[in-house]
């Protein structure tokens, strides 16, 4: 029945539960948007390589963001917010609320905090009061300092530029100044779930789940039904429309991680164009540690607005295999603040749906033989 | 924040601080009020849509109706069949088959790949009600077919025929096996909505079958009613009250106990007056079944009421569906009080968002 149990919900291995029978380490992406600066080489790369027709150009009005959201045509997005101090004290006083509330708790009975955070702990405490008093406008006025400074820089490796970088960061962390404006720029991509609304609910069996534990749909198979558009709980998926000329005219699309240079040991389009290392590839293991180690870093270094989506293996979806470090709440960026896969309701769905059906036949049966002709 | 004349065109910024509720930016309010956070503004990237809507155009809708009515009229056939009643045995059973032919084509209308339709019984898969839709559809298709060549078996000059007494022997399991299969047909494709990120169509899922069977069996009385003649339409009186009692009672149980927000395309906008429009024509007709279906002009009246109330509750609900998907707001809002309350409650491991 363990078997059985994870199939819908709940941690699992996507690549054993497909029976693979040479199955490879599990690949994803690890985006930290926390370094993105918005060039779009990311779009421009998944477009050339996979061969996508341009799907329209326009001036959206949305800051630099002109292709609007992930669809049938485009398969990595990048979007732009921009901010002032206001949204960004609340970020960081929610991604602050994360942090004191413990999240993830460790499931089975393990320690607390790790040792990292716990060091930051006082800094940010002293923050908060920093914060309160300080923050809004005109940058380094506010002469309250926190005492942690220097204990956390030691997380980090100060080499070169970044060595003022952080220096700059404790500054601000200590004196609880925050910029009067940021753009929060942040690459969206196909989460290739281990639990995927689409791949469960594609009816003709055009999306499969490869050896890689990604999420591929065959443009030979598929025949364009839309379920899957309507179950992705991201809005990844779309039903390719346009021109009779266009490829792939009719059938659903979206990201496949580049399938076929995983295949021949490469790195996937974007993650190679990226020029910041914004996009990161690689086994999804090592993407959830680095992403972990990450965030840790830029707690320790005050910007507790910092926080991982889908780096937890027991959310809605079964952790995701594109892991993002965000800096804003999810819906900020577009993404669900709490996705769950549909199909993990079916089961009493089908239960209801049979007792309904048992009603049916009931009510019918009931007119038939309660009455005289 | 530094200005230049460069940034005299830049867009106004949307007031703060003020929580709004409803619209592209509806606000909401924190429940823990012990949490040092100050109410946050509902949030969405530039009023965006999350989850999208499917590519479905008005054939799916009409599907459901014509499901239905395939259903509901397989076993108007069966028990006209049961109980002897030749008018409604070979009414139900055509009716049957031209539904289902009509909704199948419809179905296949709506692919983006039509040619391609006949891959949907490359695999049986449970965990896509459209898979095992398919393959009720296609059995349902199939008995529904073999009623009518029994029934116009019965219209044989010779009964003697080795053919016509084949059809004889093959009536019972015709039959039978559109009974069987009926009541899946009409239930599915309630499944077949709640099973997706629209967040309307998904909360229905517990109520939504029974809104849909009722509908079916409603349509079905519906169509019987105007086909049949009055000395033998009363299982059918029956069959339509009940079918429009359970309509009514399960779609007012469901927006009752579904979440208020989620509930609101319901009953705003175009779907909203498509289901009180077809509130009125169900009861109406029922009504005018129940108490004037004796009278053949009466009967069909309401029979055509029946009908289309029921059509319009799936144009009605679908509608709602596509709209809750449509707007942010429904995607964002109950995600966020359902993390909320998991959070009140101490369950803090299992956030898609997470500090470390």
């Amino acid at each position: 029945m363990g078997f059985w149990n994870n199939q819908l919900s709940g941690p699992t291995d996507p690549i054993a539960d497909a029976a693979w029978e040479e199955p490879q380490p599990r690949k994803g992406f690890f985006t930290d948007t926390s370094i993105c600066i918005g060039c779009k080489a990311c779009e421009v790369a998944c477009k050339e390589w996979n061969a996508i027709p341009e799907d329209g150009l326009g001036l959206l009005g949305s800051s630099y963001d002109n292709t609007g959201s992930l669809g049938a045509s485009t398969w990595r997005h990048v979007a732009f917010i921009e901010q002032t101090s206001e949204r960004i004290e609340t970020a960081r006083e929610s991604g602050r609320r994360l942090v004191d509330l413990g999240m993830p708790a460790v499931r089975a009975g393990g320690a607390g905090a790790p040792s990292g955070l716990n060091g930051a702990r006082p800094g940010v405490d002293s923050d908060r009061t920093a914060d309160a008093v300080g923050a809004r406008g005109a940058a380094g006025t506010a002469g309250v300092t926190g005492e942690a400074g220097p204990a956390r820089g030691a997380t980090v490796d100060p080499t070169g530029d970044q060595a003022a970088a952080v220096a700059q960061a404790n500054t601000a962390a200590a004196s609880g100044t925050i910029p009067d404006f940021r753009w929060l720029m942040a690459s969206d991509v196909c989460k290739h779930c281990t639990h995927a609304a689409c791949l469960d609910v594609c009816p003709t069996g055009a999306l499969f789940r490869t050896e890689f534990g990604t999420v591929v749909v065959q443009d030979d198979v598929c025949n364009g039904c839309g379920y899957c558009v309507a179950a992705c709980p991201f809005g990844v998926i779309e039903k390719r429309q346009g021109e009779s000329t266009v490829k792939n005219l009719g059938v659903a699309q979206k990201c496949t991680l580049c399938y076929d240079r995983l295949g021949a040991g490469q790195t996937p389009a974007c993650a190679q164009a990226c020029p910041t290392t914004s996009i990161k590839f690689g086994d999804l293991d090592e993407m959830r540690a680095v992403a972990h180690e990450r965030v840790e870093t830029l707690h320790a270094n005050g910007f507790t607005e910092a926080r991982l989506y889908g780096a937890d293996p027991n959310d809605g979806v079964g952790g995701t295999g594109s892991v993002f470090l965000l800096l804003d709440e999810p819906e900020v960026y577009g993404l669900p603040p709490d996705p769950r896969v549909t199909t993990a309701d079916l089961p009493d769905m089908f239960r209801k749906a049979g007792v309904a059906g048992l009603a049916m036949l009931a009510l019918a049966a009931a007119s038939f033989l309660g009455r005289r002709r | 924040m530094t200005t230049n004349p460069f940034d005299a065109d830049r867009p106004p910024e949307r007031p703060r601080g003020a929580r709004r509720r409803g619209g592209r930016n509806g606000g909401r309010q924190r429940r823990d009020e012990s949490v040092m956070v100050p109410d946050v503004e509902f949030q969405s990237y530039y009023g965006r849509n999350i989850v999208k809507a499917p590519p479905w155009k008005h054939e799916i809708p009409a599907y459901l109706f014509l499901g239905g009515l395939a259903a509901g009229s397989g076993l108007v056939g069966v028990g006209g069949a049961a109980r002897n009643l030749p008018r409604l045995r070979r009414g139900g059973r055509i009716a049957a088959l031209a539904a289902v032919a009509l909704g199948g084509g419809a179905l296949a209308k709506d692919l983006g790949r039509p040619e391609r339709a006949l891959n949907m019984m490359r695999t049986v898969k449970l965990t896509s009600p459209m898979s095992v839709g398919s393959w009720i559809l296609a059995a349902f298709g199939a008995f529904a077919g073999l009623s009518v060549v029994t029934e116009a078996g019965r219209e044989l000059p010779d009964q003697d025929s080795l053919l016509a007494k084949t059809l004889r022997v093959a009536d019972p399991p015709a039959t039978i096996g559109s009974a069987l299969f009926s009541a899946p047909l009409a239930a599915y494709t309630a499944v077949l909505l709640s099973d997706t990120a629209a967040p309307t169509w998904h909360e229905s899922y517990r109520e939504l079958p029974f809104v849909f069977v009722g509908s079916a069996n409603a349509a079905a009385a519906g169509l019987a009613l105007v086909t049949s003649p009055t000395d033998e339409n009363a299982p059918v009186r029956a069959m339509a009250a009940t079918g429009a009692a359970l309509e009514l009672g399960a779609m007012e149980v469901m927006k009752r106990r579904m979440d208020p927000l989620l509930a609101e395309p319901l009953h705003e906008g175009t779907a909203g007056r498509l289901l009180r429009a077809s509130e009125l024509l169900t009861a109406g007709g029922a009504l005018g079944a129940l108490l004037f279906g004796r009278n053949r002009a009466a009967a069909v009246v309401s029979g055509l009421a029946l009908m289309a109330g029921s059509a319009l509750t799936r144009f009605g609900v679908f509608e709602a569906g596509m709209e809750s998907a449509k707007d942010p707001k429904y995607t964002v809002t109950p995600q966020q009080d359902r993390l909320e309350e998991r959070r009140a409650r101490g369950v803090t491991d299992d956030s898609i968002t997470t500090a470390r």
